[in-house]
C-alpha cells in the first residue's frame, strides 16, 4: 500500500499545483511576439495543405487581422497562457473558441473586403466576429445562448469593434432587416444550410461553414452564390494529408 | 507458514461475484452516458485491474490476512459494498473530460486518479474472492465455481433489470448484494454473523437513503444533448433507460430543432416542428410532427436519400432502422402503400407506438405501416417477403471516428447479399452517408455493394449500381437488375434540381462529376471506378483508410484506421485534423498499452522485485506467468468471439451479451465443480482432457458454427438462444477447468499470484481480442485462443519445473 499511498500523494501534489497555478501576465509586447508566431504557423500550415484548401498563401489582409485581435481577451483567464496556441479553447457554456488556423481559413474563405457586410452565425467569444470586424465594413452576429452572446457584446464593445452588432436569438432566419450579405460565417455545426440564410446572400456573395464536431473540424464548405443564383459548394479538408491514390487512369 | 481452515464460503463469493459484474455493467452503461462509448471502455476496462492489482497485495499480505481469515474476509466485502456506490460517485465528480484532452495537458492526470478510484471496488471484491481461494484451495474448484456462477448470473439478472431500473437505480442494488453478501458470508464463516449483519443493515439502510439526486448521471458538457439543452426555452420532455442507450426526448421553443440531414441547397421549406430524440446524450434522431402543410414535408424530396423514390414509385418499403420515424415518413410521402420498419429498441418503439403516437398523426399505426421490433437480418432470415425498396442509412454527420470499433453487422458484404436477395425484380437498395474528405465511408459500401453483387453471380456490378453526393450526404442505389436508360436521365435530372453530383451510374463519363459540389478532384468517382476494376485490390490497399469491405468475419464497418496513415493523421490533429484520425481504435490500441503496463507493474515488477515465495525459480515464475495469463487470454478470447457469433444468432445486442456471459460463466463454473471432484493425482489427465475437449469443440465450432448460424436465427428468439446456449455451454464446460485444477496444485504463497495474473490477462485480452478481431477477423480469434489453450497446457505447473507443490503432496 506505500506504493499506491506515494502515487497519490504525488498525484495530489501535482493536482494541488495544476489548480493553484496563477495566469500568466505577459506583456502587451510578449502577446504580440505570440501573435506574431501564430500568424507565421498558420501561414506555414496553409502552404502545407495548399493542395486541399485550394491556396498557397492567404490574404495578407486576414493574416494582419489575425494579428491585430487579442485572442487573450477572448479566452477564459484560466486559460491565459493557451491563448496563442494553435487549438480551440473552452469558453464556458459547453461552447469552445475557435482553432486559430480554422478562423483564418474561414476568412479568407469568403474574400473579404473593406465594404463588406458580413452575417456571422453562432458569436461564441466574439473572436470569429473581431477578426471580421477588422476587415469588413459591418459584421451581424448572431448568438443563441444568451449569457455568451451578452460577454460577447460587452466584449466587442470594449476592445472597440463598433462596426460589430451582436443579436442573442436563433441564427437559423439569419438578420433580415441587414440583408443581404456579401459573406455569411457559420461557426455552428448545422444539420443543413437553412434556406433563409441562402436566401440572404448576395449573388456573387459566399458561405462557409465547418462539418465535423465542435472540437474536430472534418472539413469546411464554401457554398457560392453566383450571379444568376446557382449554387455551388467546395468541400475543403483544412489539414495537410497524404494524397489520394486514383489506382486507375 | 499459517495455515488457515480451507472454510470455502461459497455462496457470499457468488454473490460478490453477481455484484461485481453488475456494476461493472452498470458503469459501462453510466459512462456511456457521461462520457463516449470507447472511453467508457476504456475506463472500465483498467479500473477492472483493481483484480490485477488485489492479487499482488494478497501475496504481500497473505500471512496477516489469512491468520485473520474470516474479519479480512469480511471487510472485504464490506468495503466492497460501501466502495461500489462511492466510487463512481467520486470518480464522476472528477473534471476529466474527453474533449478537455485536446487543451488541458493535466486531463492524463484525472484520467488515471479515475482509474484508480473506479479501481477500488473491484479491487476490493477481487480480495474476498482470493482471499477465499487461497484459504480453501483445496476447494478451489468450487470456489472458482462460485465466482463465475455468480458473475454469470449477475450479468445476465442486471442486464434483464435494466429494463426497469435506471443505472443509477441499479448502483443501489448491487450495493445492497454486496451487503447480503456480508451477511451470508459472516453466517458461512460463523463469523460474529450479528456484528456483521447490523453493519451490512446500515449499509443497505444508508444505500436506501442516499439522496436521488446524488446518483444523478448527466451527459458531459461538450455532448450534443447538453448543447442542445443550454439554449433557453429547451427542456428534456421525458427520458428511457435500457441497456441499449439513454433516450431523451427534448422540445425547443427557443431554437426548433430541423433535422434534415444532406437537404439540398436548394430548398426553399425549413422541416416541420420536430423533437429531438438523443441516444446516450448523443446521435440525434428527428420525430416529425403531423402537419397538414405538404410544403413543411417537401424537405423529405430534396436529399440525396429521396432518390429512390425518385427513379421508381415503390410499393412495398423496408425501413431497417426506424428510429424517429423520419424513413417511415419520407416512403409514406413518395405514395408507398406498405412501409415495413424495424426498431430494436423496445422503448423508442413505445414511443412511436403510444407517447407521441398524436404528434406524429400516428405515424406507425396508421394502415399500411407496420412496425416491427428486430434488426434487418434477423427480420429477413426469418421472413420470404420481398420489398421494392430497402433504404438505409448510416445517420448524420460522423463523429471524428468514435464509432469506430462497435461491431454492426446490418454493413457487411454478407449482409448486403441478404438485402438484395429480398428485393423484388427492379428493386433497389438504397444506402445513405456521410460525405467525408478523404471519402471513407461512400467508398468502403460501394466496395461492399460490388464485393457483394459479385458474390450473388451478377456479372456486371457496374449496370446495377447507381450513387449520388450532395455537400453532406451521399446516396449509393444498387438494384435487382440493370441500371435503365429512363433511370440515368432521372438521376441526371433529379442532380439538376438539387444541385447533387452524380458519383456513378452505367456511363457516366469523369467530366460530367464534381461539378456543383466540388471537391479538389473527383475522388468519389475516381474511387468507384477503380473500386470496379482489375486494380481494385491494389487500389484498396493503397488507399489512406481502411476500406476494405467489412464481412461477418472482420464486422466492423466504420473502422477506417490504418497505420501508415497514422503518423500524418497524428500531426495534423493540432491543425484541424482530429477528425482524420479514426480515435476508436487508437483508445482501443491506448487501452491495451495501458493494461499491459499497469498488468507489468501490477503483477510482473512486484513478482520479480519481491523474495520468491518458497524458492520459486525463473522458469517457475514464468510458467506461471504463462499458464494463467494464457489461460486468462484465451477464456476472454474465445468469450468475445462467441459474444460475436452469437449475435448473428439472436440479432440483439444486449441478448447476445447475457446469453454469452450467462452461458459462458454458469457453464465454466460447473467445469470448475467437475475439476474439483479430479482427484491430485489425476490432476494432469484431467487437464488434458478438458483442452482435448476445448480444441475439439473450438475447431467443431470454427468450421461449421457459421453454417448453422443462418438456420438458428431462422428460429422463433427463444428457441434460437436456447440452442445456441445448448451448443456453446459444452465448450465452455471444459474451459472452466484449467484454472482450478492448476491453482489448487500450488503452494499457498502463489494462489494470489495466480489469481492477479489470471485478472490482469482478462483485463490485457478485452482491448487485445477486438484489435485482434478487427485486424485479422473472429475466425482467426477462435483459432488463437485455441492454440493458447494447447500451449497452456505445456507450462502445467510441475514438480520439474521449479514450483513449489503443496506440502501435502
Amino acid at each position: 500500500m506505500t506504493t499506491r499511498s506515494t502515487l497519490l500523494t504525488v498525484l495530489s501534489i501535482l493536482l494541488l499545483l495544476h489548480g493553484g497555478s496563477p495566469a500568466t501576465g505577459a506583456g502587451p509586447s510578449a502577446r504580440d511576439a505570440q501573435r506574431e508566431a501564430l500568424v507565421l504557423e498558420i501561414e506555414r500550415d496553409v502552404r502545407e495543405t495548399a493542395a486541399y484548401i485550394n491556396r498557397r498563401e492567404l490574404d495578407e489582409r486576414v493574416l494582419a487581422a489575425m494579428r491585430a485581435v487579442p485572442r487573450h481577451e477572448f479566452v477564459r483567464p484560466a486559460d491565459l497562457e493557451l491563448a496563442y496556441q494553435n487549438r480551440p479553447l473552452p469558453i464556458g457554456h459547453g461552447q469552445t473558441i475557435s482553432q486559430p488556423y480554422i478562423v483564418a481559413i474561414m476568412t479568407d474563405l469568403i474574400e473579404p473586403r473593406p465594404d463588406c457586410v458580413v452575417l456571422e452565425v453562432g458569436t461564441g467569444s466574439g473572436y470569429q466576429a473581431a477578426v471580421l470586424g477588422e476587415l469588413c465594413r459591418k459584421v451581424y452576429s448572431i448568438e443563441i445562448v444568451e449569457p455568451l452572446g451578452l460577454q460577447a457584446r460587452q466584449r466587442l464593445g470594449r476592445l472597440g469593434y463598433d462596426n460589430v452588432e451582436v443579436r442573442i436569438g436563433d441564427g437559423y432566419y439569419g438578420w433580415p432587416e441587414h440583408a443581404p450579405f456579401d459573406a455569411i460565417v457559420v461557426t455552428a455545426v448545422a444539420s443543413h444550410v437553412p434556406p433563409p440564410l441562402l436566401k440572404q446572400l448576395k449573388p456573387g456573395g459566399r458561405m462557409v461553414l465547418p462539418v465535423g464536431t465542435r472540437f474536430t473540424t472534418q472539413q469546411l464548405v464554401l457554398v457560392e452564390k453566383h450571379v444568376d443564383g446557382k449554387v455551388t459548394t467546395r468541400q475543403l479538408l483544412p489539414v495537410a494529408f497524404v494524397p489520394l491514390t486514383g489506382g486507375h487512369d | 507458514m499459517t495455515e488457515t481452515p480451507g472454510r470455502a464460503p461459497l455462496i457470499s463469493v457468488a454473490l460478490v461475484s453477481f455484484a461485481a459484474l453488475g456494476s461493472e455493467i452498470v458503469l459501462n452503461r453510466i459512462f456511456a452516458v457521461v462520457h463516449w462509448y470507447h472511453f467508457a471502455f476504456m475506463i472500465i476496462s483498467l479500473a477492472l485491474l483493481g483484480f490485477g492489482a488485489s492479487g499482488t497485495f494478497l501475496a504481500i499480505a497473505r500471512r496477516r490476512l489469512l491468520s485473520h481469515y474470516a474479519a479480512s474476509y469480511l471487510v472485504s466485502i464490506a468495503s466492497f459494498g460501501v466502495l461500489v456506490i462511492v466510487s463512481p460517485l467520486a470518480a464522476l465528480s472528477l473534471p476529466f473530460r474527453a474533449e478537455a484532452l485536446l487543451w488541458d495537458p493535466w486531463q492524463p492526470l484525472w484520467l488515471v486518479l479515475m482509474y484508480l478510484v473506479l479501481a477500488a471496488p473491484f479491487f476490493c471484491a477481487a480480495n474476498a474472492i482470493g482471499l477465499a481461494l487461497m484459504a480453501g484451495r483445496d476447494r478451489a474448484g468450487r470456489v472458482y465455481a462460485a465466482d463465475l456462477a455468480g458473475a454469470g448470473i449477475g450479468s445476465v439478472a442486471v442486464l434483464g433489470m435494466m429494463y426497469w431500473i435506471w443505472p443509477e437505480g441499479l448502483l443501489r442494488v448491487v450495493g445492497a448484494v454486496a451487503f447480503v453478501a456480508l451477511i451470508v458470508g459472516a453466517v458461512e464463516l460463523k463469523a460474529m454473523p450479528v456484528r456483521w449483519t447490523v453493519l451490512a443493515a446500515a449499509g443497505v439502510t444508508l444505500l436506501a437513503l442516499l439522496p436521488s439526486s446524488w446518483l444523478r448521471f448527466e451527459p458531459g458538457p461538450y455532448k450534443a444533448l447538453s448543447q442542445a439543452l443550454r439554449v433557453e426555452g429547451t427542456r428534456v420532455l421525458l427520458e428511457r433507460s435500457s441497456p441499449l442507450a439513454r433516450i431523451s426526448v427534448i422540445e425547443s421553443s427557443g431554437m426548433p430543432l430541423r433535422l434534415a440531414p444532406g437537404l439540398s441547397l436548394n430548398a426553399t421549406a425549413e422541416p416541420p416542428e420536430q423533437l429531438g430524440m438523443f441516444t446516450d446524450g448523443d446521435a440525434i434522431q428527428a420525430i416529425t410532427a403531423a402537419t397538414d402543410d405538404p410544403a413543411r414535408l417537401e424537405y423529405l424530396s430534396r436529399t440525396t436519400s429521396a432518390l429512390a423514390f425518385r427513379l421508381a414509385a415503390p410499393h412495398h418499403v423496408l425501413v431497417p432502422e426506424a428510429g424517429g420515424g423520419d424513413e417511415i415518413l419520407r416512403a409514406e410521402q413518395h405514395g408507398a402503400e406498405r412501409v415495413t420498419a424495424l426498431e430494436l429498441n423496445p422503448q423508442v418503439m413505445q414511443l412511436l407506438r403510444e407517447t407521441f403516437r398524436g404528434y406524429t398523426g400516428d405515424l406507425v399505426g396508421r394502415g399500411g405501416v407496420q412496425l416491427e421490433q428486430g434488426d434487418a437480418r434477423g427480420f429477413l432470415q426469418r421472413s420470404g417477403q420481398t420489398y421494392d425498396l430497402i433504404q438505409l442509412s448510416l445517420g448524420g454527420a460522423a463523429g471524428g471516428g468514435l464509432g469506430g470499433l462497435n461491431e454492426d453487422y446490418g454493413y457487411t458484404v454478407e449482409a448486403l447479399r441478404l438485402y438484395m436477395q429480398h428485393l423484388e425484380p427492379g428493386g433497389f437498395l438504397s444506402i445513405t452517408g456521410s460525405i467525408e474528405i478523404p471519402p471513407r465511408q461512400g467508398l468502403k459500401l460501394a466496395a461492399m455493394g460490388i464485393g457483394a453483387m459479385r458474390a450473388q453471380g451478377m456479372l456486371r456490378p457496374s449496370h446495377r449500381m447507381i450513387m449520388i453526393r450532395g455537400w453532406q450526404t451521399f446516396t449509393l442505389l444498387l438494384k435487382n437488375g440493370d441500371v435503365t436508360p429512363d433511370e440515368v436521365a432521372l438521376t441526371r435530372a433529379f442532380c439538376d434540381e438539387q444541385s447533387f453530383d452524380p458519383v456513378w451510374y452505367p456511363g457516366l463519363e469523369r467530366r460530367d462529376t464534381n461539378h456543383r459540389n466540388q471537391l479538389p478532384e473527383p475522388w468519389y468517382y475516381d474511387g468507384v471506378q477503380a473500386l470496379l476494376s482489375d486494380t481494385a485490390a491494389r487500389y484498396l490497399e493503397d488507399y489512406p483508410y481502411r476500406i476494405r469491405p467489412a464481412t461477418d468475419d472482420r464486422p466492423y464497418f466504420h473502422d477506417f484506421f490504418r497505420w501508415r496513415t497514422f503518423s500524418e493523421s497524428f500531426a495534423a490533429r493540432k491543425r484541424g485534423g482530429m477528425a482524420l484520425l479514426e480515435a476508436g481504435y487508437l483508445l482501443l490500441v491506448l487501452t491495451l498499452l495501458q493494461a499491459v503496463i499497469a498488468g507489468a507493474t501490477l503483477i510482473l515488477a512486484p513478482l520479480r522485485l519481491l523474495a520468491p515465495p518458497h524458492g520459486l525459480g525463473r522458469a517457475g515464475r514464468l510458467r506461471i506467468v504463462l499458464y494463467f495469463g494464457g489461460i486468462g487470454l484465451a477464456f476472454m478470447f474465445l468469450e468475445i468471439a462467441f459474444l460475436q457469433k452469437l449475435l448473428l444468432v439472436v440479432h440483439h445486442p444486449t441478448v447476445a451479451l447475457g446469453l454469452t456471459l450467462g452461458t459462458f460463466l454458469v457453464a465454466a463454473g460447473a467445469g470448475s465443480l467437475w475439476a474439483d471432484r479430479t482427484s491430485a493425482a489425476r490432476a494432469r489427465r484431467t487437464l488434458g482432457l478438458a483442452v482435448a475437449g476445448i480444441l475439439l469443440l473450438g475447431t467443431l465450432h470454427a468450421i461449421a458454427f457459421d453454417a448453422i448460424t443462418p438456420l438458428l436465427a431462422a428460429w422463433p428468439g427463444p428457441a434460437a438462444a436456447a440452442a445456441a446456449a445448448c451448443l456453446v455451454a459444452p465448450l465452455a464446460f471444459c474451459m472452466g477447468m484449467p484454472f482450478p485444477l492448476a491453482l489448487r496444485e500450488l503452494e499457498a504463497p502463489l494462489v494470489p499470484w495466480a489469481w492477479g495474473i489470471n485478472g490482469c490477462a482478462s483485463v490485457v485480452s478485452a482491448a487485445l481480442a477486438t484489435l485482434i478481431a478487427v485486424d485479422l477477423g473472429l475466425r482467426n480469434l477462435l483459432w488463437l485462443a485455441l492454440a493458447l489453450y494447447a500451449l497452456v497446457v505445456l507450462a502445467f505447473p510441475s514438480r520439474g519445473a521449479g514450483i513449489q507443490w503443496k506440502s501435502s503432496l
